[in-house]
């Protein structure tokens, strides 16, 4: 399907750029920020910032799971790790800083920490090991938390419990949009969240912010159509809610996902790394799912722990004030042997794709 | 962590079903979030499809595109 479309056509490439370079008449700085890890890899791995003009900015909002997921849930994954707990996460948990020390850290001092692709792999070892306790760490957006809520719904094994940090995204879209010194012009919405919470939830961005608002797919097509449908926008002083990518999301999502996420979570204001309290952001288990929750059932509750390392800039790249390169640590005393901040963890963290691959960020635009 | 990539069903039992993800990759997924059936693509998250992508939506993409950028901006 992918190569019938051409979704990385750079005919088409170039014909898009050409209407965005027609379509910015002044010199005002437009910036736009997407929300997802997927896109600004898409973003920096295909070179979209140095196909724009000097004065379009993309930047990258909280858009990785992993990079904003506090010190202190980390801290009580490696305190169940420390009690001889399995501990189960996916691969890019695994190394992102607590407060003193990563799961991977617990791990090489011999605590079992196991690296799962997927829910299924840690419900399969806790059945096949009856005699020990399991811990799934839930770390994603809306993406994974209905697996999550799936698994639970569905009565999994007893000795598997869930330390639950799933959080939402439009509740931080929210954040941004109030931001008076980010300013922003466009919003490009994650693609894979929206395929399913649906369009609804960011109706509020054109609507109340007057903030063009596209979701967008993960081609680079998709993010240059995306770029330029809100340019269109904002020349026409008509921001509203567009969906570039409707090949996978319907406009009322999957329902059977939000069904089950509301069958096994409430919604609670939550600390984001970072970001400090967002109201009404993170998915916490229902009281009738008590027995599945790992804070509950190890009695284990960690408020406070310190989510920015000294010198660390990760609260600013995280929110796209800071590039990753205005960090004094990055590719320093920060890389991704030995990440000191959380977005130089996830190969979905801004700094992580940043320093992989070495794109310079202000090239000067190319001629086509 | 939100990628997820497109796969094809070759086969079904009850929530589990074989799809290919090209390249000869085969894997076990779970697919009792979505209705789909042997033959749909799906798009596959951390081990469990969590949408159909619809061939037909895809083609009116790109028809949308072209309309988009022959009009005035």
């Amino acid at each position: 399907m992918i190569e019938k479309l051409k979704f990385r056509d750079a005919k088409l490439a170039s014909r898009i750029v050409n209407k965005i370079r027609g379509t910015v008449e002044n010199e005002r700085t437009i910036k736009i920020c997407h929300v997802c890890g997927t896109h600004e890899y898409t973003i920096t791995h295909y070179g979209i910032r140095t196909l724009l003009p000097s004065n379009v900015e993309v930047i990258a909002g909280p858009g990785c799971p992993v990079c904003i997921v506090p010190a202190s849930e980390v801290d009580e994954a490696v305190e169940l790790a420390k009690r001889d707990i399995v501990v189960t996460c996916f691969g890019d948990v695994l190394r992102v800083p607590g407060s003193e020390m990563s799961l991977l850290d617990a791990k090489a001092q011999g605590a079992d920490v196991r690296v799962v692709y997927s829910l299924t792999d840690a419900i399969k070892m806790a059945q096949a090991e009856e005699n020990k306790e399991f811990v799934f760490f839930a770390v994603g957006f809306e993406t994974t938390s209905p697996s999550t809520a799936f698994e639970i719904a569905n009565k999994p094994p007893e000795n598997l419990s869930f330390l639950v940090s799933h959080r939402l995204i439009p509740p931080a879209m929210k954040l941004l949009a109030e931001m008076e010194d980010l300013g922003l012009d466009g919003f490009i919405a994650p693609g894979h969240v929206s395929t399913i919470i649906g369009l609804k939830p960011y109706e509020v961005f054109p609507k109340t912010y007057r903030i063009p608002t596209i979701i967008a797919g993960f081609e680079p097509i998709d993010i240059l159509m995306s770029v330029y449908m809100i340019l269109r926008q904002q020349k026409r002083h008509a921001p509203k809610l567009e969906n570039e990518y409707m090949r996978a999301v319907h406009p009322e999502g999957n329902m059977k996902a939000q069904e089950l996420m509301n069958r096994a979570f409430d919604v609670i204001d939550s600390n984001w790394r970072g970001l400090g309290t967002i109201p009404t952001s993170r998915f916490l288990l229902k009281g009738e799912y008590r027995s599945c929750d790992a804070n509950l059932k190890y009695g284990v509750k960690i408020e406070r722990g310190i989510d920015i390392q000294q010198g660390c800039k990760c609260h600013l790249v995280v929110v796209g004030k800071t590039k990753p390169t205005d960090c004094p640590l990055f590719m320093k005393r920060c890389t991704p042997e030995n990440p000191i901040g959380a977005c130089m963890v996830s190969n979905e963290g801004t700094c992580r794709i940043w320093a992989r691959i070495t794109i310079p960020y202000s090239l000067p635009a190319s001629p086509i | 962590m939100c990628l997820a990539i497109p796969a094809k069903i070759m086969t079904k039992n009850g929530n589990l079903a074989q799809v290919d993800f090209g390249e000869a990759v085969l894997r076990e997924v779970n697919v009792s979030l979505v209705e789909a059936k042997v033959g749909d693509y799906v798009l596959v998250h951390a081990g469990y499809a969590i949408q159909v992508l619809d061939e037909q939506e895809a083609l009116e993409t790109l028809r949308l595109w072209n309309e988009i950028l022959q009009a005035e901006a």
